[in-house]
Protein backbone atom coordinates (compact mmCIF):
# COMPACT_ATOMS: atom_id res chain seq x y z
CA UNK A 1 0.00 0.00 0.00
CA UNK A 2 1.41 3.33 -1.01
CA UNK A 3 1.42 5.94 1.72
CA UNK A 4 -0.03 8.53 -0.64
CA UNK A 5 -3.57 7.16 -0.51
CA UNK A 6 -5.31 6.79 2.82
CA UNK A 7 -8.46 6.87 4.88
CA UNK A 8 -8.32 8.89 8.09
CA UNK A 9 -10.43 9.15 11.20
CA UNK A 10 -8.73 12.41 12.06
CA UNK A 11 -9.04 15.86 10.51
CA UNK A 12 -7.19 16.07 7.19
CA UNK A 13 -4.15 18.30 6.82
CA UNK A 14 -4.17 19.86 3.35
CA UNK A 15 -0.49 20.70 3.43
CA UNK A 16 0.43 17.12 4.28
CA UNK A 17 -1.28 15.91 1.10
CA UNK A 18 0.25 18.66 -1.04
CA UNK A 19 3.74 17.95 0.31
CA UNK A 20 3.50 14.35 -0.88
CA UNK A 21 3.34 15.42 -4.53
CA UNK A 22 5.65 18.43 -4.38
CA UNK A 23 8.71 17.85 -6.60
CA UNK A 24 11.17 19.75 -8.74
CA UNK A 25 9.76 18.49 -12.05
CA UNK A 26 6.30 19.89 -11.36
CA UNK A 27 5.11 23.26 -12.62
CA UNK A 28 1.63 22.85 -11.16
CA UNK A 29 -0.04 21.31 -8.15
CA UNK A 30 -3.81 21.20 -8.32
CA UNK A 31 -5.58 20.71 -5.01
CA UNK A 32 -9.21 19.69 -4.64
CA UNK A 33 -10.81 20.01 -1.23
CA UNK A 34 -14.23 18.42 -0.73
CA UNK A 35 -16.15 19.93 2.19
CA UNK A 36 -19.42 19.21 3.98
CA UNK A 37 -22.23 21.32 2.53
CA UNK A 38 -25.08 22.58 4.69
CA UNK A 39 -27.88 22.75 2.13
CA UNK A 40 -28.65 20.16 -0.56
CA UNK A 41 -31.64 21.01 -2.73
CA UNK A 42 -33.03 23.21 0.02
CA UNK A 43 -32.68 20.57 2.69
CA UNK A 44 -30.53 21.41 5.66
CA UNK A 45 -27.86 18.92 6.70
CA UNK A 46 -26.86 19.00 10.36
CA UNK A 47 -23.87 16.68 10.08
CA UNK A 48 -22.50 13.79 8.05
CA UNK A 49 -21.13 10.41 8.92
CA UNK A 50 -18.73 8.71 6.52
CA UNK A 51 -18.03 5.00 6.58
CA UNK A 52 -15.47 3.10 4.49
CA UNK A 53 -14.36 -0.41 3.76
CA UNK A 54 -10.94 0.86 4.71
CA UNK A 55 -8.45 -1.61 3.18
CA UNK A 56 -10.34 -1.80 -0.11
CA UNK A 57 -10.95 1.97 -0.20
CA UNK A 58 -7.23 2.63 0.16
CA UNK A 59 -6.49 0.16 -2.64
CA UNK A 60 -9.05 1.81 -4.90
CA UNK A 61 -7.64 5.28 -4.18
CA UNK A 62 -4.22 3.95 -5.15
CA UNK A 63 -5.76 2.46 -8.30
CA UNK A 64 -7.05 5.91 -9.23
CA UNK A 65 -3.51 7.21 -8.82
CA UNK A 66 -2.31 4.52 -11.24
CA UNK A 67 -5.05 5.33 -13.74
CA UNK A 68 -4.06 8.99 -13.63
CA UNK A 69 -0.44 8.08 -14.28
CA UNK A 70 -1.47 6.13 -17.38
CA UNK A 71 -3.68 8.90 -18.73
CA UNK A 72 -1.39 11.79 -17.90
CA UNK A 73 2.23 10.64 -17.84
CA UNK A 74 4.58 12.19 -15.32
CA UNK A 75 1.80 12.91 -12.84
CA UNK A 76 2.01 12.41 -9.11
CA UNK A 77 -1.16 12.03 -7.05
CA UNK A 78 -2.04 11.87 -3.35
CA UNK A 79 -5.54 11.41 -1.94
CA UNK A 80 -6.81 11.37 1.65
CA UNK A 81 -10.43 10.76 2.63
CA UNK A 82 -11.85 11.24 6.08
CA UNK A 83 -14.37 8.98 7.80
CA UNK A 84 -16.44 9.28 10.96
CA UNK A 85 -18.60 12.18 12.01
CA UNK A 86 -18.09 15.46 10.14
CA UNK A 87 -19.61 18.87 10.75
CA UNK A 88 -20.65 21.43 8.15
CA UNK A 89 -17.55 22.94 6.40
CA UNK A 90 -15.28 20.10 7.58
CA UNK A 91 -12.95 18.64 4.95
CA UNK A 92 -14.04 15.22 3.68
CA UNK A 93 -11.45 14.68 0.95
CA UNK A 94 -8.19 16.21 -0.24
CA UNK A 95 -6.73 15.46 -3.66
CA UNK A 96 -3.38 16.82 -4.78
CA UNK A 97 -1.98 16.26 -8.27
CA UNK A 98 1.32 17.57 -9.48
CA UNK A 99 2.19 17.76 -13.19
CA UNK A 100 4.81 19.47 -15.31
CA UNK A 101 2.18 21.75 -16.89
CA UNK A 102 -1.04 23.16 -15.44
CA UNK A 103 -3.65 21.83 -17.89
CA UNK A 104 -3.06 18.21 -16.95
CA UNK A 105 -3.25 18.98 -13.24
CA UNK A 106 -6.83 20.29 -13.60
CA UNK A 107 -7.94 17.35 -15.74
CA UNK A 108 -6.37 14.74 -13.51
CA UNK A 109 -7.77 16.28 -10.34
CA UNK A 110 -11.27 16.29 -11.81
CA UNK A 111 -10.84 12.70 -12.93
CA UNK A 112 -9.80 11.67 -9.41
CA UNK A 113 -12.90 13.04 -7.67
CA UNK A 114 -15.25 11.57 -10.28
CA UNK A 115 -13.62 8.14 -9.93
CA UNK A 116 -13.85 8.31 -6.15
CA UNK A 117 -17.59 8.68 -6.54
CA UNK A 118 -17.69 5.62 -8.82
CA UNK A 119 -15.40 2.96 -7.40
CA UNK A 120 -14.19 3.74 -3.88
CA UNK A 121 -16.18 1.97 -1.13
CA UNK A 122 -17.01 5.00 1.01
CA UNK A 123 -20.53 5.98 2.08
CA UNK A 124 -22.01 9.03 3.67
CA UNK A 125 -25.00 9.27 5.93
CA UNK A 126 -26.78 12.60 6.06
CA UNK A 127 -28.44 13.73 9.27
CA UNK A 128 -31.23 16.27 8.85
CA UNK A 129 -33.50 18.01 11.32
CA UNK A 130 -36.18 15.41 10.62
CA UNK A 131 -34.31 12.24 9.84
CA UNK A 132 -31.24 10.50 8.50
CA UNK A 133 -30.31 8.38 5.51
CA UNK A 134 -27.39 6.61 3.89
CA UNK A 135 -26.86 8.28 0.54
CA UNK A 136 -26.29 6.10 -2.50
CA UNK A 137 -24.83 7.95 -5.41
CA UNK A 138 -27.54 6.68 -7.71
CA UNK A 139 -29.87 9.04 -5.88
CA UNK A 140 -27.64 11.99 -6.54
CA UNK A 141 -26.15 11.68 -10.00
CA UNK A 142 -25.11 8.34 -11.34
CA UNK A 143 -27.46 5.44 -11.83
CA UNK A 144 -26.33 1.86 -11.95
CA UNK A 145 -28.91 0.43 -14.36
CA UNK A 146 -27.54 -3.07 -13.83
CA UNK A 147 -27.21 -2.64 -10.11
CA UNK A 148 -23.49 -2.05 -10.35
CA UNK A 149 -20.99 -0.07 -12.35
CA UNK A 150 -19.98 -1.51 -15.69
CA UNK A 151 -17.12 -3.99 -15.53
CA UNK A 152 -14.83 -1.67 -17.43
CA UNK A 153 -15.43 1.06 -14.88
CA UNK A 154 -14.05 -1.04 -12.10
CA UNK A 155 -10.87 -2.70 -13.24
CA UNK B 1 -16.55 -20.86 5.98
CA UNK B 2 -16.70 -17.32 4.70
CA UNK B 3 -16.72 -13.91 6.25
CA UNK B 4 -19.44 -11.59 4.96
CA UNK B 5 -19.07 -7.82 5.38
CA UNK B 6 -21.96 -5.39 5.20
CA UNK B 7 -21.78 -1.63 4.93
CA UNK B 8 -23.91 1.49 5.18
CA UNK B 9 -27.64 0.82 4.76
CA UNK B 10 -27.13 -2.95 4.46
CA UNK B 11 -25.26 -3.03 7.73
CA UNK B 12 -27.93 -1.02 9.47
CA UNK B 13 -30.77 -3.15 8.17
CA UNK B 14 -29.09 -6.45 9.04
CA UNK B 15 -28.11 -5.08 12.45
CA UNK B 16 -24.55 -6.29 12.03
CA UNK B 17 -21.40 -5.43 10.13
CA UNK B 18 -20.05 -8.92 9.82
CA UNK B 19 -21.30 -12.48 9.75
CA UNK B 20 -20.06 -15.97 9.01
CA UNK B 21 -21.66 -17.97 6.24
CA UNK B 22 -20.93 -21.24 4.51
CA UNK B 23 -20.78 -19.94 0.94
CA UNK B 24 -18.14 -22.20 -0.63
CA UNK B 25 -19.01 -23.18 -4.22
CA UNK B 26 -21.91 -20.72 -4.28
CA UNK B 27 -21.94 -17.88 -6.76
CA UNK B 28 -22.13 -14.29 -5.57
CA UNK B 29 -25.61 -14.19 -7.00
CA UNK B 30 -26.64 -17.16 -4.86
CA UNK B 31 -25.08 -15.63 -1.76
CA UNK B 32 -27.07 -12.47 -2.41
CA UNK B 33 -30.30 -14.45 -2.60
CA UNK B 34 -29.45 -16.25 0.62
CA UNK B 35 -28.79 -13.05 2.51
CA UNK B 36 -31.83 -11.39 1.02
CA UNK B 37 -34.02 -14.15 2.40
CA UNK B 38 -32.34 -14.42 5.79
CA UNK B 39 -32.14 -10.71 6.59
CA UNK B 40 -34.79 -9.12 4.33
CA UNK B 41 -32.00 -7.27 2.56
CA UNK B 42 -33.75 -6.25 -0.67
CA UNK B 43 -31.13 -3.53 -1.13
CA UNK B 44 -28.52 -6.19 -1.77
CA UNK B 45 -29.82 -6.40 -5.37
CA UNK B 46 -28.47 -2.94 -6.10
CA UNK B 47 -25.21 -3.57 -4.27
CA UNK B 48 -21.91 -4.57 -5.76
CA UNK B 49 -19.85 -7.39 -4.32
CA UNK B 50 -16.16 -7.56 -3.58
CA UNK B 51 -14.23 -10.75 -2.92
CA UNK B 52 -11.04 -10.28 -0.94
CA UNK B 53 -11.18 -6.52 -1.54
CA UNK B 54 -11.64 -6.65 -5.32
CA UNK B 55 -14.92 -6.18 -7.19
CA UNK B 56 -16.44 -9.45 -8.39
CA UNK B 57 -19.44 -10.11 -10.61
CA UNK B 58 -22.47 -12.27 -9.89
CA UNK B 59 -21.02 -15.39 -11.50
CA UNK B 60 -17.95 -15.45 -9.29
CA UNK B 61 -17.79 -18.70 -7.32
CA UNK B 62 -16.75 -18.42 -3.69
CA UNK B 63 -13.83 -20.41 -2.34
CA UNK B 64 -13.01 -21.47 1.24
CA UNK B 65 -11.81 -18.50 3.27
CA UNK B 66 -12.91 -15.80 0.82
CA UNK B 67 -14.13 -12.59 2.41
CA UNK B 68 -17.18 -11.25 0.61
CA UNK B 69 -18.20 -7.63 1.04
CA UNK B 70 -21.49 -6.19 -0.18
CA UNK B 71 -21.10 -2.64 -1.30
CA UNK B 72 -24.15 -0.42 -1.71
CA UNK B 73 -23.84 2.43 -4.24
CA UNK B 74 -20.95 4.51 -2.97
CA UNK B 75 -21.17 8.16 -1.98
CA UNK B 76 -17.70 9.31 -1.03
CA UNK B 77 -16.04 12.56 -1.99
Amino acid sequence: MSNKFWISEKALDIQEVVDLVTRREAGAINTFIGTVREFTKGKRTLLLEYQAYVPMAEKKLAQIGEEIKEKWPDTDTAIAHRIGRLDITDIAVVIAVSTPHRADSYDASRYAIERIKEIVPIWKKEYWENGEEWIGDQKEQKAYPKGQPDEEDLT
Amino acid sequence: MNKILLFAGLQEKAGKAELQLEAVNKSIKEVKELLKDSYQLEEIDTSMAAVNEEYANGDFVVKEGDTIAFIPPVSGG
